[in-house]
């Protein structure tokens, strides 16, 4: 099937299997690699994406799904060089360890700000459900979330 | 402190890692590179009576497909560390194949790989594999593997045990001291098996050059050249220098990605028979079936106190599985990293820990987060906590009674343990006492014993843990049964501009090497962290290295770093006095320059690198170059301790726990970067509260793994947990130049006693005196109903 996405502002029409998953054709077709794939039941959340503007889990969606919006990935996220206030959090308040999680992370986290600007720690841990980190503990991931907050509102 | 040792410098290898664009092995794409799936059993114990590839081969994509009689099972793959019988009879190590050939020892064993052009090729060609198998009985726990008449996982020996082992005093003389005891604590529990569950899983790519007749290898591994040394040297059989292996970003590890693992090994064998690169990436289902698991020890084991509360006795029989094969580290688990800790920070005059270690249709177990001391730690915490139950006495104040005198190691000696060991140096008082303030525990118990009036189910639960890392001294694991030597080593080059090169034979998978390593670096070079490159994870830059475990990268990987700045700023004076037409030791090494004592003639690092490769003007008898490695091998293991100290609270009607605080303080000895070690700390502590309240791989009566998915392994989420209140000590460990000791498996060894502990006192009232690891709100409830 030839489908057309839009991914991180740039169109891109391919031919694709219709088994293939979005994850999978971020990854394999077009080369962005910042999506990962950490498991096969939609749980961990590695691989999330914003979809129209809303995270999905990329590794459960298929490419067809996905044709004809608009997708924006983890390497959609920096305006150059400058990172996202998000990333930038994540940075100053050591939110990573291996990296493998991350990308889902931060995507989930945009999302987390959009409907709710201002989250308790509560929120943001509901919030975060989706997302498997094992390296943090968790703990500098939502102080990292609480001081974007912070910064996005100002 | 230092201008960057001491300092919570934010980490250089973010960036990449917040881009999206780290470089770990699934994402890199070689010229003409196929994909690979495997033929898995679904049973646990079985005869292959045929296997059937020729619809398979003939599938859409298909480039080869190869079994266990096609030539790859030479050798295979081996185990690191021979622990013999009690009696001295050899360890049983049976022949691990890449493929099985003739019967299948657990689910999720390898049968046949496919290579194909696409992922999606390989996993359909291989549902057209047919393989006709025989079922036979099996057995999963480690034992009911002992029991007379249980099913045989290896059918040359007449039982299931690989070996038998014990430490510590006389058998005789424990049993008579506990005999005579005025009180005797007894428990008897599993600890249960874990999946490790780095995110990433693992993942290889293997590539063939027949015009260089050179292998590459692109591996998820913690531990490049070890792996190249087990897969040459015993699984292949194919010349080291043949092969290089390389492991950029690695998304996590935890012990799992420490082990040489038959897919490798295949995928190189393979790369040569296909003539094209081969990437194999695990599923995570695969990665449950197949990364070596962690703990499954089911322990019996008894206190004696006498009528003051002091320990005069420690007795354990442990049944502790291997799994179906014996993993790298699995020998060393449950005996030199598990035993040696049975003196915790207590003065326990008599010990004795008797292991009997059997196989079992299971995926083979190894060191996993703390491997071995959190097994030790948990039994120890527990019946410490249990006995001060019993004895109606405070369990702060009976583990301060019985715990060891302060010692530095340097004024007062280590301290020599029942176990072997010799700890370097501690103060144990002062980290217990510093929990309990941190935590308010006297107000605590106030607190509690008024929710309890309003029905309300508090509890609060102590933990303290010693730990051995830094492993280790070659001469003692080699004397333990190690088949390898556990140095490091470190290269720092010095280029003509006075920019630094270092290679480490450590990795880094989340730890922070490239920040951590470059802060000592510059600190002891006097030079900014700009200056200073960290290169590890490729055997053709570093030059050899024994890998990241058992927090050994900073104080045994750190060292040999240290050894190697040693030796340049000793050739550098030596550039220095000439340049300066001054002697040796009238010179002076600070700020990054040398300086002649008394005066302000001095001459910059810089300058001296570009005289050392540019040597017209230069010393008589010294070489040209600034460029020096080291290998560090340390004198003792490090012994890090601590105080984990939950507040909880249970459902009185679901029998579900929160943790309400959770409390670390950790003495790791120096600390290099406090906002990496805390993170350590954090991640620790999440992973041991996962055992103590939600993880466990389950085995049914089949031997089928029923936990073998995210849907059905209860992993640790970000709401199942508490901001973690982490606080230090800090005693420097005598024996390393940076004085420091490892924080990577503390949290995990720490926290999971404290946990249960903390259930058990919210229980306590109610006639709870122990309950099942992992603690779920079915078995809470149950063991409400009970008493």
């Amino acid at each position: 099937m030839q489908i057309t996405i839009t991914v991180n502002g740039k169109p891109h029409t391919h031919e694709v299997e219709p088994r293939t998953s979005l994850a999978l054709f971020l990854r394999e077709t077009l080369d962005l690699t910042g999506t990962h794939i950490g498991c096969d039941t939609s749980s961990c959340g590695a691989c999330t994406v914003h979809l129209d503007g809303a995270a999905v889990k990329s590794c459960t969606l298929l490419a067809v799904q996905a044709d004809g919006l608009k997708v924006t990935t983890i390497e959609g996220m920096a305006n150059g060089n400058e990172m996202h206030p998000i990333q930038a959090a994540f940075k100053e308040h050591h939110g990573l360890q291996c990296g493998f999680c991350t990308p889902g992370m931060v995507m989930t986290a945009a999302n987390i700000l959009k409907e709710n600007p201002a989250p308790s720690e509560d929120e943001i841990r509901h919030g975060l459900e989706g997302n498997f980190c094992r390296c943090t503990g968790y703990h500098n991931i939502v102080k990292s979330i609480q001081h974007a907050a912070g910064t996005l509102n100002a | 402190m230092g201008t960057y040792i001491g300092q919570s410098v934010k980490r250089r290898e973010d960036a990449r890692f917040l881009k999206g664009a780290g470089k770990y092995t699934d994402d890199i794409k070689l010229p003409k590179m196929t994909h690979s799936a495997f033929v898995r059993s679904p049973y646990a114990h079985a005869k292959i009576l045929s296997v059937d590839i020729s619809t398979a081969k003939n599938a859409d994509g298909v480039v080869a497909i190869f079994t266990g009689s096609d030539g790859c099972n030479a050798f295979g793959i081996p185990t690191g560390w021979q622990v013999d019988f009690k009696n001295g009879d050899t360890m049983r190590e049976p022949k691990h194949p890449l493929l099985a050939i003739d019967k299948i020892k657990h689910v999720g064993e390898a049968v046949a790989i496919v290579i194909a052009e696409t992922q999606a090729q390989a996993r359909d060609a291989v549902q057209l594999v047919e393989v006709e198998y025989e079922e036979l009985p099996c057995v999963t726990d480690p034992e009911k593997a002992m029991a007379k008449g249980a099913p045989q996982v290896h059918d040359e020996w007449t039982d299931n045990r690989s070996f038998d082992w014990c430490i510590g005093n006389d058998r005789a003389d424990v049993e008579a001291a506990i005999a005579g005891a005025h009180h005797v604590t007894e428990m008897e529990f599993v600890n249960h098996r874990l999946a490790p569950n780095a995110i990433e899983p693992r993942s290889y790519i293997a590539d063939y050059d027949v015009n260089a007749d050179k292998y590459t290898l692109y591996t998820s591994t913690q531990n490049p050249h070890l792996i190249r040394l087990l897969m040459c040297a015993f699984t292949l059989g194919i010349p080291e220098h043949k092969v290089r292996v390389i492991s950029y970003d690695v998304g996590g590890g935890f012990g799992s990605k420490i082990y040489h693992y038959s897919e490798e090994a295949l995928l190189t064998w393979a790369a040569k028979e296909v003539g094209r690169p081969i990437k194999w990436t695990s599923d995570r289902s695969e990665a449950f079936l197949t990364d070596a698991h962690g703990r499954d020890h089911k322990v019996y084991a008894k206190m004696g106190f006498d009528k003051e509360g002091m320990i005069v006795g420690f007795l354990a029989d442990e049944f502790c599985a291997m799994g179906a094969y014996l993993s790298t580290f699995a020998p060393a688990v449950p005996t030199y990293l598990h035993g040696t800790l049975f003196q915790g920070l207590y003065t326990t005059p008599l010990i004795h820990l008797n292991v009997t270690a059997p196989f079992t249709h299971t995926v083979p177990v190894d060191a996993y987060r703390g491997a071995g001391r959190p097994e030790a730690t948990y039994l120890l915490e527990r019946i410490v906590s249990k006995g001060a139950k019993e004895m109606n006495i405070d369990p702060a104040e009976l583990r301060l009674k019985n715990f060891i005198a302060p010692f530095d190691g340097v004024k007062q000696p280590g301290y020599q343990t029942q176990v072997a060991l010799q700890y370097d140096s501690g103060d144990y008082h002062t980290i217990l006492k510093k929990g309990l303030e941190k935590v308010g525990y006297d107000d605590f118990r106030k607190e509690q014993a008024e929710a309890r009036k309003n029905g309300k189910l508090l509890g609060i639960g102590i933990s303290t843990y010693i730990e051995a890392c830094g492993i280790a001294p070659s001469a003692v694991v080699g004397s333990l049964g190690a088949r390898a030597g556990l140095y490091e080593v470190g290269h720092v080059r010095i280029q003509p501009t006075g920019k630094v090169s270092v290679f480490t034979g450590a990795h880094s998978h989340g730890q922070g090497h490239e920040t951590t390593f470059s802060q000592f670096v510059a600190d002891k070079l006097g030079i900014p962290m700009d200056d200073v490159d960290i290169i590890h994870g490729d055997t053709e830059h570093v030059a050899f290295g024994m890998g990241t475990y058992g927090s050994r990268s900073l104080a045994v990987g750190g060292s040999a770093i240290m050894k190697s700045i040693d030796k340049v700023l000793e050739k550098g004076a030596k550039i220095a006095a000439h340049k300066l037409e001054a002697a040796v030791e009238d010179l002076e090494y600070a700020e990054g320059k040398w300086t002649v004592k008394g005066t302000d003639k001095s001459i910059g690092f810089g300058d001296v690198a570009l005289t050392a490769y540019v040597p017209h003007d230069y010393p008589e008898g010294v070489e040209p170059g600034l460029d020096f490695s080291s290998f560090y091998d340390p004198t003792n293991f490090t012994y890090p301790f601590g105080c984990h100290i939950a507040i909880v609270e249970v459902d009185a009607d679901t029998g579900k726990v929160v943790i309400k605080r959770f409390v670390a303080v950790d003495d790791v000895g120096n600390v290099i970067n406090p906002m990496i070690v805390d993170g350590q700390i954090h991640g620790g502590v999440v992973q041991g509260i996962g055992q103590a309240l939600l993880e466990e791989v389950v085995y049914d009566e089949n031997g089928q793994m029923i936990s073998g998915s995210y849907m059905d392994y209860a992993m640790p989420r970000a709401d199942d947990v508490p901001m973690i209140e982490t606080d230090r000590t800090t005693t420097p460990c005598p024996h390393n130049p940076l004085g420091v000791k490892g924080a990577g498996e503390a949290g995990a060894i720490g926290s999971t006693p404290a946990v249960v502990n903390a259930v058990v006192d919210a229980l306590h009232h109610l006639g709870v005196t122990d309950i099942q690891m992992p603690v779920t709100p079915q078995r809470v409830w149950k063991a409400m109903q009970q008493n």
